[in-house]
């Protein structure tokens, strides 16, 4: 058992190590441009000597992608208990909710600039938009796939339709909603650089390309990772908040 | 209120239940059944799978309606759940989120009743099923038998006066079965409950009641009423004494099974 877990760490950091070196080697080997591609080592360089402009414009997108999630779930969470609920607003919301979600956020990111200028908000609203998706469709499947046992075991004992709703099929949805809300704020973050990159004056985004325009690949791709790092450790947060409040769900015996 | 005018607790008269199929006739799953069941008895419903015994069931626990007939307990017509009943299920039907001791005390606290009192009858019950030390646990750290002994404390846990029990012990393997028959046995002794069990065994319905109803194929109707004149406490080696074994027998012929 200790070994299997040790494995679990292990492998994936061989994965990326060997993945890593590879591409130090290559660099190196074909003596490739810097500014086509920067090497590993060039990268970490540039991430730790600019560390302090890196933190800076991280602190944008992180509340940029953080407030867009955490809109997302306000809104998203309701709306799906209303969904699942009621076959009226079934029928009368999914369309257009598929509708919305099928239109490319990419192409309507300019009409949003246009609508809520080149601060915080559009990029808000565009991170929202990403991730609100995911959370209704999944919080609403979890809704709609309370054991029937379960339902049948609260109507026997009389409860009421709240209670049925706080006490069942609440919790019983909690599992859904959790892997919708780790899919949305990996998601948020994209919505989020996608609106610096249609038009901002901060953020890791607007870092990647200012650096880019200044053929700075290195810091560039230093941009790209401390990014990824961001969609790691918002992916993790989330992660965390489900073991702490389903600790049940890591139980099984054997 | 107690028992109906003849002395009964529950009454059942014709009941009768159809269900609709689109494009095509209704499908009868009990064309006419009656019998009474006795205030402090146990009395199983037995029968091959798909006899609408659980449907009868479900009729006594007021989760459906009958189509036609008289459903009475304790005096009242039944239409829908009452508060003085507890089922359990064939699936012990925990709640994954909920500690042992929380799914005990689910249905107190649907009945705003959750309080000290409660939670010390949960416990006790817990107790009595060998289950002291498990509070904390949640369903997914226990035994298939260990779950159903909790189903059996939640559906005990308000004092009903009827437990209706939907083949509770159908997905236990035989040892656990036998162990969990005599505990039913035993808890029913402690808390004087009426009890309407559902079973396709028909070892379990003479080990445990009073009187096995023998519902025949679908659509049912009552192919036999077995009075089982064993005294309680039930003894495992009466499994195996000739009165036991003639009993089986009987059921077993009225199922046309044996001749």
């Amino acid at each position: 058992m200790k070994w299997r877990a040790l494995g679990r760490a292990i492998y994936p950091l061989i994965g990326v190590a060997v993945m890593v070196l590879l591409w130090q080697a290559y660099t190196q080997v074909f003596a490739v441009s810097r500014i086509v591609l920067p090497s590993p080592l060039d990268i970490i360089v540039a991430s730790v000597a600019r560390y302090d402009l890196l933190l800076r414009e991280t602190w944008p997108t992180f509340l940029e992608s953080v407030y867009g999630f955490g809109l997302a779930v306000a809104i998203g969470i309701p709306l799906a208990v209303c969904v699942a609920n009621s076959r009226i607003l079934n029928l009368t919301l999914y369309p257009i909710l598929v509708a919305t979600q099928s239109v490319p956020k990419v192409a309507i990111a300019p009409i949003i600039l246009v609508w809520f200028g080149l601060g915080m908000e559009s990029k808000l609203a565009i991170a929202f938009l990403v991730a609100f998706f995911p959370i209704v469709v999944d919080t609403a499947t979890g809704l709609q796939s309370t054991p029937s046992g379960l339902i049948e075991l609260a109507r026997s004992l009389r409860a009421s339709p709240v209670q049925v709703f706080a006490k069942v099929q609440f919790p019983a949805a909690l599992p859904f909603i959790f892997s919708g809300a780790k899919v949305a704020v990996t998601l948020a973050v994209i919505g989020a650089v996608i609106g610096e990159f249609v038009g901002s004056v901060s953020g890791l985004g607007n870092l990647l390309l200012t650096a880019n325009s200044q053929l700075d690949s290195a810091l560039a791709w230093a941009a790209l990772v401390w990014l990824s790092i961001l969609g790691i450790l918002l992916f993790g947060a989330v992660a965390l908040a489900q073991r702490l409040l389903m600790p049940w769900a890591e139980l099984g015996h054997g | 209120m107690s028992g109906g005018s003849d002395g009964a607790f529950g009454r059942f008269r014709d009941v009768h239940q159809e269900f609709s199929r689109p494009h095509r006739e209704p499908l009868v799953a009990i064309a006419s059944v009656s019998f009474d069941l006795k205030a402090g008895t146990l009395m199983t419903l037995l029968g091959p799978s798909g006899c609408g015994k659980t449907t009868f069931l479900r009729i006594a626990g007021g989760l459906i309606r009958a189509t036609s007939g008289i459903v009475e307990i304790n005096g009242a017509e039944v239409t829908e759940p009452q508060p003085d009943f507890g089922i359990a299920f064939q699936q012990s039907n925990l709640m994954p989120w909920r500690s042992v001791l929380k799914n005990v005390l689910f249905p107190m606290e649907i009945r705003r009743e959750g309080g000290r009192a409660a939670h010390e009858r949960a416990t006790e019950l817990l107790a009595v099923v060998g289950l002291q030390g498990f509070e904390t646990a949640y369903p997914a750290q226990l035994s298939g038998g260990m779950q159903q002994r909790v189903a059996l404390c939640r559906a005990l846990i308000h004092r009903p006066k009827l437990l209706l029990m939907d083949e509770p012990f159908g997905a236990l393997d035989e040892l656990t079965r036998m162990e969990m028959q005599d505990l039913l046995l035993g808890m029913r002794a402690k808390t004087r409950a009426t009890v309407l069990l559902v079973t396709h065994s028909i070892s379990e319905a003479v080990y445990l009641s009073d009187v096995v109803v023998v519902f025949s194929q679908r659509p049912a109707v009552i192919a036999d009423y077995i009075e089982v004149p064993l005294p309680y406490p039930r003894k495992p080696e009466m499994r195996y004494c000739a009165e036991f074994t003639a009993l089986e027998h009987r059921a077993g012929r009225a199922l046309g099974i044996t001749r």
